[in-house]
């Protein structure tokens, strides 16, 4: 098929149970599909789990991957987000003789900060949207990096 | 009630009404056979393999309409039931499976026998469990059995640790199931189904395309009076072959990738495709951009994740077909039936063009000839499996067929070796009626070790072993696509099948003219024992017409006309 293939993120609720995360992973590999990423956390004081998953596709193969989720039977719902928020968090190491002020600005900037210093490394956090944290991470390459970690996009329906 | 956990397999069977259950033991699963071994609930048909234990279950839910049961031990029991549990998918059959495991605590130790059978059998089960806890096996076979059943059925797996079919607890089997994350959407939207009626009046060549979800949803007979009150002509998938009956005036053949001309003509002109229960197999559309061009699709089905897969519906229905059929037709006299007279004149000018027939041979038998043979002498009395290969197509092409149920094949996975044990299930559901299984000099070695449990089981199960010397349908293709390069395809090295069946307890019978293949078929049907029947047939003889694989349905390679 050669549709437009554009970035969705699908959140996911289900039942909090064995093997429930390989159901759905599964189920992309197996069909496939792409995940771009993928975050995974219990919904407080319920037996249910939230997934957030990155993908992307054509209107058609979102269509399939929605009904496809839906099927599996620990699946409880499914939304294919139109109008959301999203958020995703980076986590950088940078070594301690780098310049400390600039790079504090710079994560401010990025709703995040220098959140530990060690005797070599320094430790720095954004929160932001995904595309913003992407930029974050290009801008921030001067100051080398060692490690980089992101989490994953998580969102919600305004 | 505080029992074992192999006691309660036991107990829940008998409460889910289950009468048959096909099987093979071993380590695993051990304490559940002990306790079979002990009951008189059900009967235990013990198959020699695996494979065929779940095949023989696919075939008795066919025939019945229950859900089927297979049990089985872990590691290469589990392993072998594989290609039943995936072939049992495709086709949306409900089975339970229940295999045996190593132990709770050498799960992940590479245990003897251990396999990670959820793992494996996750995308070619609708569902599966690892019972972890006896307290939570009649909850999990109840849920198990609902499931297969319900909704778009399909098979289930479950996998019991050979400690937990030992560990005693609570048995209720009272509760009812409680899944709110799987509520199968049954009942078709009303507004829609209105629209779909009001396309249908409105349309000049409609069509229906029915598929094995009416099979499945036990719907044939109302779809049989949808169609009649509607004068609309139909065209049935290979999995729906005996909804309409062979004779039935409004049906005009299967269609497909050797569908008749007719029916694939019929599709390309069609305005308006009404699909029921129907998923828009590749075997079926040919290439998608030219399938019912010039069409809109009104598509009923259970599965909403079948609708508009593949072929975008103008008039998606999602419910139960046979709950939509019935509303349809309380709101179907808006349809004009006449309208579509000369629509059906034109599909009968199709049939007069190029029917669907074969050229008969002085020489060799033509296996065309066998299939409609036994339609002639057997008919309506007979249930009829295939394998998979040219001698399926035939049957699906040329067996007369006249209800629902009658024909079992294995379609979306297409499984040499299938047929012979799932004619033994067949026979085990219906066992008043002759259980034939046309197969092929391929196929029929995938699985004749099943020639031992129809012996021991007295499962009557006919044979009909179409013999070309040849894997004729990939030889089919390597005469047409590949020059006539026939690549590991020439079976001419065979085992005499008269004696392999006879060294079974079997009887066997090798025919090579119309009057031996008579005298075979009545004296198998009399003698009342499992039979091979080798029919010697032309050896070159191709399944046509043909839509070449990623051909449109009106290009079809045709019979060549005789000269006359």
């Amino acid at each position: 098929m050669t549709e437009n293939s554009e970035r969705r993120v699908i959140s996911v609720i289900v039942v909090n149970e064995a093997s429930v995360l390989s159901r759905i992973t599964d189920l992309f590999s197996g069909r496939g599909y792409n995940i771009t990423s993928l975050t995974v956390a219990p919904i407080p004081d319920s037996k249910y789990s939230r997934l957030t998953i990155a993908t992307s596709g054509s209107v058609r193969v979102i269509e399939q991957i929605t009904k496809q989720l839906h099927k599996l039977i620990p699946v409880l719902r499914v939304y294919e987000h139109a109008d959301l928020v999203e958020k995703e968090m980076a986590m950088v190491k940078f070594p301690i003789t780098e310049n400390l002020s600039d790079i504090n600005t710079l994560c401010e900037a990025y709703n995040g900060k220098i959140v530990n210093v060690g005797e070599n490394v320094i430790i720095a956090m954004v929160a932001d949207e995904p595309k913003r944290v992407e930029n974050f991470l290009k801008v921030i390459k001067r100051y080398n990096p060692k490690e980089i970690v992101r989490s994953g996009a998580v969102a919600l329906e305004r | 009630m505080q029992i074992s956990g192999a006691q309660m397999v036991i107990e829940a069977l008998t409460l889910e009404g289950v009468d048959t259950v096909f099987g093979y033991p071993g380590g695993a699963i051990m304490n559940v056979y002990d306790e079979i071994y002990k009951q008189d609930k059900f009967q235990h048909i013990l198959n020699r393999h695996e494979q065929a234990a779940v095949h023989a279950a696919e075939g008795y839910a066919k025939a019945s309409g229950k859900v089927g049961v297979a049990m089985i031990t872990s590691g290469p029991g589990f392993t072998n039931a594989v290609t039943g549990l995936a072939d049992a998918y495709m086709d949306s059959i409900p089975l339970v499976v229940i295999s045996g495991q190593v132990p709770m605590s050498l799960i992940g130790t590479d245990a003897f026998q251990e396999i990670d059978a959820v793992g494996i059998s996750r995308s070619c089960t609708k569902h599966n469990y690892l019972v972890t806890d006896a307290k939570d096996l009649p909850r999990i076979l109840k849920e198990a059995f609902y499931i297969a059943a319900s909704g778009r059925p399909g098979p289930v797996h479950v996998d019991i640790p050979k400690d937990v079919t030992a560990q005693i607890a609570e048995f209720d089997y009272s509760q009812p199931v409680k899944l709110e994350t799987y509520k199968p959407h049954t009942k078709g939207n009303p507004r829609q189904i209105k629209k779909a009626i009001e396309a249908m009046a409105d349309s000049k060549r409609p069509l229906f395309y029915l598929g094995g979800g009416i099979i499945n949803a036990n719907a044939a007979y109302e779809v049989r009076e949808l169609v009649h009150k509607t004068g609309i002509p139909a065209v049935e998938t290979f999995m729906a072959r005996g909804v309409l009956a062979h004779d039935d005036e409004h049906l005009i053949g299967m269609l497909g990738m050797h569908g008749s001309y007719a029916a694939n003509m019929a599709m390309s002109e069609t305005d308006l495709v009404i699909a029921l229960g129907a998923r828009f197999d590749d075997r079926v559309t040919g290439k998608l951009s030219e399938f019912a061009k010039n069409a809109a699709v009104i598509h009923v089905d259970i599965d909403p994740a079948s609708i508009s897969k593949l072929v975008n519906a103008d008039f998606p229905i999602v419910g139960d077909v046979k709950n939509v059929v019935n509303e349809m037709l309380e709101i179907s006299s808006k349809i004009d039936a006449s309208k579509f007279e000369s629509w059906r004149e034109t599909i009968n000018n199709f049939d007069d063009l190029h029917p669907l027939t074969y050229h008969e041979d002085s020489e060799k038998l033509k296996p065309q000839w066998v299939i409609e043979r036994v339609g002639e002498l057997l008919g309506d009395d007979a249930n009829i499996s295939t394998d998979v290969g040219q001698h399926q197509m035939w049957t699906a092409q040329f067996y007369p067929f006249s209800r629902p149920r009658q024909f079992i094949s294995s379609g979306g996975l297409g499984t040499m070796g299938f047929g012979f044990p799932a004619a033994l299930g067949v026979k085990a559901a219906a066992p008043q009626q002759t259980s034939v299984n046309f197969t092929g000099d391929g196929s029929i070695l995938m699985n004749c070790q099943e020639l031992m449990t129809a012996v021991e089981k007295k499962l009557p199960v006919i044979n009909i072993i179409l013999n070309n010397n040849y894997l004729g349908m990939v030889r089919q293709w390597q005469t047409l696509f590949y020059d006539k390069r026939h690549s590991e395809t020439d079976l001419s090295v065979q085992p005499d099948f008269v004696k392999l069946s006879e060294a079974f307890g079997g009887i066997g019978y090798r025919v090579s003219t119309k009057e031996e293949f008579d005298a075979a078929l009545k004296d198998a049907v009399e003698k009342n024992v499992v039979a091979f029947i080798e029919v010697i047939v032309h050896r070159l003889e191709n399944v046509m017409p043909m839509v070449p694989s990623g051909g449109s349905l009106f290009n079809m390679m045709l019979l060549e006309k005789k000269e006359k």
